[in-house]
């Protein structure tokens, strides 16, 4: 079974939710990514992903564009970021790792060895920002292939048939897009989000995860009521950024965030 | 040299597909949000194609806004001085904004009233996507925001204040490479986030589908008019096209007409740089690999890890690491032949046009006229080489002065 699987069935017995932070791997330095990692685990994350940094982010507003930049800087590839994976799984075989990314650097490596290395790396799902399921056959049975989950976007502009459709490839859980824009967009609406929901789950079973606009304790606990699953991300790179030339303390930060997080919603299901 | 398919293409007109591929390239690569709005538009264009009132709207605006049709010109001392092939020139340098982009922001500013959208937005490299879509937001009455890359705002300033003097705010795209692939970036994400009241204009044939198709049928009045221009002027057809390529929209409007004439032959000119072996250029069909940018699979100039490189070349208008993925097909098809022309290759024909027939060039332009006179000297006078003057070169007067060392 999954580690994906395995995690959400075992939190649903709990009666929790799961919280996913997402960073950008290589930021803002190559060997700050394995140890924040662990970090984050401590501090109550149950699943990472982890961004590959690519030249062109078209989905990403500011702050994970500037991530970008700055793993890019150090030339962070998308191997190097397999390897950063292989590298944590030496101390943690338990918490699941999704790569998050866009499509052309696994066109340029090649759909086949990306999944044999991904495979071997312990990576156990992969969510492409830029492919649709329309185009996402040859990939998602590779991936399936060597057990690997495919995660997709459904987002507020979505219709009913095409979450059908998304579900077809989809494994692992969704990603809910909770507003129409950029990763790092502000305002989140829990009703709107919960209608879309409520829509979601009567066509699926998969968890459903949602992301964007969450940015403190009280945006998680709001959406945690609704959610399977809390995605973090511009809130922690807004902090790595800031703290970027003091490891310690940039762990700490977004630790810190994490934790709060993780209590505020634990607080909702013990209710 | 291309790899040439073994398929026989039997129809270059039934493509692309109904998911917008075009062999393997093309497709629709973009984040979820975006998928349905595309479809709105794809739906929307489907209809309006077939609509009269609108071709009918579409075709007056471009006879009496855009001064179509563009004639298409012997340049005969030109054609004595090379002494091979005689040299034609479609004339879209003459068109209202004095370049072929404005045929596009015609129809997709028609589209966007049709659709009901009060907000168009632009990514523009040199500035003659960005001017002919301020043009045509003013025209209709429509509100026009431009994303352009701070470092070609600095290149191009005179076309940066047309823009604000026709009604238009121009967004500095300080990202990336800070050029035209960024300024894309940019408007993808300004899309994604207002997309109810928002048209997305994209300048060129690349982008998701339908884009590339939409773009194309908009832009292809170039071929249709040179076809019976050329019967009448000539008396035949031409025996070879050319055109310069940066995304690809002025060669695919030229070839379009004659992609089932198997004997006319394509050929589309990249932007060369310093050379190909510097590794300094954009030519991306040349020198590329297949990759997948901006919401299609196409050729592309990407690095080992799959990110996109910073391209080089002397006119703006080329300055793209991508291609229109129809492009990519004709390459791979063997329909078409892709080479390119440095800039300073491109400098020389740019003078050489200005000083034997008095018509001063876009420097994206001057890479086919380059290429168009090389060409003409391997071929027998009887034969025709149509070439197209996708925009005139009073935008890139400081460039090449600058070059010269002289301040204007």
């Amino acid at each position: 079974m999954s580690r994906l699987k395995t995690l959400f069935d075992a939190l649903r017995q709990k009666k929790i939710k799961a919280l996913i932070p997402f960073i950008t791997a290589g930021d803002p330095q190559p060997d700050f990514t394995v140890t924040l990692m662990h970090a984050m685990v401590t501090a109550g994350a149950s699943i990472i992903e982890l961004g590959v940094p690519f030249s062109d982010p078209m989905a990403d507003g500011p702050v994970i564009q500037a991530a970008d930049e700055r793993a890019l800087l150090h030339h962070v590839s998308l191997l190097d970021v397999i390897e950063m994976v292989k590298q944590f799984r030496r101390d943690d075989v338990q918490t699941p790792v999704v790569l998050m990314g866009y499509l052309n650097p696994i066109e340029i490596l090649g759909y086949q060895r990306f999944a044999e290395l991904a495979s071997a790396a312990g990576i156990d799902g992969v969510l492409i920002v830029d492919m649709p399921p329309e185009e996402a056959e040859e990939f998602t049975a590779l991936m399936t292939q060597n057990s690997i989950n495919t995660i997709f976007l459904i987002s507020p502009t979505t219709s009913a048939k095409r979450i059908e459709k998304i579900c077809q490839f989809a494994s692992g859980y969704l990603y809910y897009v909770s507003l129409k824009g950029v990763t790092g967009a502000n305002t989140l609406d829990v009703d709107s989000v919960a209608r879309k929901l409520t829509e979601i789950r009567s066509i699926t079973d998969l968890p459903v995860g949602v992301g964007f606009g969450i940015k403190d304790g009280e945006t998680a606990q709001a959406v945690s009521r609704v959610a399977d699953a809390v995605v973090v991300g511009s809130a922690l790179v807004k902090k790595m950024a800031k703290y970027q030339n003091d490891q310690d303390l940039m762990n700490q930060k977004v630790s810190g965030i994490l934790r709060e997080m993780r209590s505020m919603m634990d607080a909702v299901s013990e209710n | 040299m291309s790899t040439v398919s073994t398929e026989y293409i039997q129809d270059y007109y039934s493509y692309p597909d109904q998911r917008g591929h075009f062999g393997k390239f093309g497709g629709l690569f973009v984040a979820e949000t975006l998928m349905g709005p595309l479809q709105e538009l794809r739906e929307a264009y489907e209809k309006y194609a077939q609509d009269a009132d609108f071709l009918r709207e579409y075709d007056a605006d471009l006879k009496h806004f855009v001064g179509r049709p563009s004639p298409v010109y012997f340049a005969e001392r030109l054609t004595s001085k090379i002494g091979g092939a005689q040299i034609w020139l479609k004339r879209e340098d003459l068109n209202h904004t004095g370049a072929h982009k404005v045929n596009n922001t015609v129809g997709q500013a028609l589209l966007a009233k049709r659709m009901g959208k009060t907000r168009i937005i632009a990514e523009t490299g040199a500035g003659q996507h960005g001017v002919a879509s301020a043009t045509v937001a003013a025209r209709m009455g429509l509100e026009c925001v431009v994303y352009m890359g701070a470092e070609d705002i600095k290149r191009q300033t005179a076309n940066v204040y047309r823009m604000k003097l026709l009604g238009a705010t121009v967004v500095p795209v300080t990202s990336g490479s800070k050029t035209l692939k960024d300024a894309l970036n940019e408007a993808m994400r300004d899309w994604v986030t207002n997309i109810d009241d928002t048209f997305y204009i994209i300048g060129t044939v690349a982008g998701p589908h339908p884009y590339p198709a939409m773009v194309r049928d908009f832009q292809s009045i170039i071929g249709r008019e040179a076809r019976s221009q050329m019967l009448e002027a000539a008396g035949k057809l031409p025996n070879a096209l050319v055109a310069c390529v940066g995304g690809g929209s002025n060669a695919i409007g030229l070839f379009h007409e004659f992609l089932n004439d198997r004997d006319i032959e394509l050929y589309g000119v990249e932007g060369g740089g310093d050379g190909i072996e510097s590794g300094r250029h954009a030519a991306p069909l040349s020198a590329g690999v297949p990759g997948v940018l901006h919401g299609n699979r196409t050729y592309l100039m990407t690095d080992k890890d799959g990110q996109i490189i910073e391209t080089h070349c002397i006119s703006a208008g080329l300055d793209y690491p991508g291609v229109g993925p129809e492009h990519a097909w004709l390459k791979e098809t063997g329909r078409a032949i892709y080479t390119s022309i440095t800039d300073k290759e491109a400098l020389v024909a740019f003078h050489e046009l200005t000083r034997m027939e008095g018509i001063i060039p876009a420097l994206e332009s001057s890479h086919a006229i380059a290429y168009a006179t090389r060409l003409a000297r391997d071929k027998s006078p009887d034969e025709i080489i149509l070439v197209n003057l996708s925009g005139r070169g009073d935008k890139d007067i400081h460039t090449v002065a600058e070059l010269e060392g002289i301040t204007v």
